[in-house]
């Protein structure tokens, strides 16, 4: 549920660093469930961008101004990704996003203790970087 | 005969809005209250903000005096809480039982402070942690009630050591709720044209449907399927014939004494010719009122809309009239304003 908000609508933009060069692209996403989670239930997703998989290691959540790796947010388990907040899911990829359309496909996955299998949530946003 | 049935809404129904930032917790309290439904059953870890996890400290009771107020502004009444347990809270191991517990204790207490008189515990609660958290209940005020929701039913091993715990307890402090989506007699069709809308196979999910309103062999259709290989989408539409259940209405008779509360499901209100109120499409409420009148059951129905997330990606999704169309049905069923 709440799969357009995934990836929310706007939100991608080419991430600069110090140099001012493109150093990957972020995205706003909203937790795909009713009700929030602590962080150590999320688990890393899948990112595919025009069908190549980013690498996990490539990934980074910030949250309520902090930045996590996914392997890192395993052991946060006392901070609630709550409803009507959005965190930044950033892509690390020297050069960022090219001008022009891109396909940006995530699968979120949570951890809900209820369900026998692991929660699987996924959206497609095609994206245009000028 | 008078009905005692009470009418109410889980602010479960209006998480669309809320999510969406169109209604507020104070916008969803007022949208039931105008429709007369007046016992308000709440999420923690939905609408409200800083919910604590177990071992930190409570809400400030500037929130509950907050929500006092606003109870006493719409002439609300707080009924449930519906907790949750994350046992898989840390990484490689689960929760074990003492952690257990002390989760259900900050329930508990949140409910106290609430001015609510239950909890719906999550169906993956361990009945012995119920009952070691029984006592605390007690000495709370607060009762504590397994939700019985498919594809779990009263005949499931699990919740049958639910209400052993109950019979032992007391059901004046443990029992169940029971979620109307147990009496899923047609599969929900908003759940069919979404699968259709995602590429499921119109021929085979023509015959998943007929087969589950038939109460036919879901799961050897599911299995023959899985062997041909059919797309995930199709299959994902035959697992929900699985996943989902139609057990005879009669099947409350059995358990009256330990139904604490109903979640009152409903998938898709929509008009009915010659009736001056909609109808749910799979849920056969006109059944199930009558039962729990002759029970004598006297808590609430409690509506709980969940065709939100089956039509998102295709129309607005419109909680509010969604509810006052369920409530007008549970007012008509019931007989009475409330």
């Amino acid at each position: 549920m709440f799969d357009e908000m995934i990836i929310r609508e706007g939100s991608v933009r080419n991430v600069t660093g110090p140099d001012g060069e493109a150093v990957g692209f972020s995205f706003e996403a909203h937790i795909p469930y009713y009700r929030g989670l602590g962080l150590s239930m999320i688990e890393t997703p899948d990112v595919v961008v025009d069908g190549e998989a980013v690498p996990a290691e490539d990934l980074r959540f910030t949250y309520d101004g902090v930045t996590r790796t996914f392997a890192e947010l395993a052991d946060v388990s006392d901070v609630r990704w709550e409803l009507r907040t959005f965190a930044t899911i950033t892509v690390l990829r020297p050069g960022g996003l090219a001008p022009g359309e891109h396909d940006v496909h995530v699968n979120l996955r949570l951890r809900v203790s209820y369900l026998p299998f692991v929660s699987e949530n996924r959206f497609t946003r095609r994206v245009a970087v000028a | 005969m008078t009905s005692q049935i009470k009418r109410g809404v889980s602010l479960y129904s209006y998480q669309h809005e809320y999510v969406h930032g169109t209604m507020d917790l104070e916008d969803c309290v007022a949208a039931a209250a105008k429709e007369g439904a007046l016992g308000i059953e709440t999420l923690g870890e939905q609408m409200i903000p800083g919910f604590p996890f177990p071992g930190q400290a409570d809400l400030p009771d500037s929130f509950y005096s907050w929500w006092q107020d606003l109870m006493a502004k719409y002439g609300t009444t707080p009924t449930v809480h519906d907790m949750f347990l994350d046992t898989k809270r840390y990484r490689g191991r689960l929760l074990n039982h003492s952690e257990m517990v002390d989760s259900l204790k900050r329930d508990i207490r949140h409910t106290a402070k609430l001015g609510a008189k239950g909890i719906r515990i999550i169906v993956n609660t361990p009945p012995e942690v119920v009952e070691s958290a029984a006592p605390y209940a007690r000495d709370h005020g607060v009762w504590m009630g397994v939700e019985v929701h498919s594809p779990y039913s009263f005949e499931d091993d699990w919740i049958k050591r639910h209400l052993e715990v109950a019979a032992r307890v007391g059901s004046d402090v443990v029992g169940c709720v029971p979620d109307m989506g147990i009496f899923v007699h047609k599969l929900p069709r908003v759940v069919v044209d979404r699968a259709l809308r995602d590429g499921a196979d119109p021929e085979l999910a023509h015959e998943i449907v007929n087969t589950y309103n038939s109460h036919g062999d879901t799961q050897a259709l599911f299995d023959r399927l899985e062997r041909q290989g059919v797309d995930g989408v199709t299959l994902g539409l035959a697992r929900n014939g699985i996943h989902m259940i139609a057990q005879p209405v009669d099947c409350l008779r059995d358990h009256a004494e330990f139904i604490k509360h109903i979640h009152a499901k409903f998938y898709e209100m929509h008009q009915v010719e010659g009736f001056d109120y909609w109808h749910e499409y799979s849920i056969p409420y006109h059944e199930i009122v009558p039962v729990l009148e002759e029970i004598g059951y006297d808590g609430y129905l409690s509506s709980e809309y969940e065709g939100n997330r089956h039509i998102e990606d295709a129309e607005p999704v419109d909680s509010v009239t969604q509810v006052a169309a369920h409530q007008n049905m549970l007012k008509a069923l019931i007989g009475k304003e409330n």
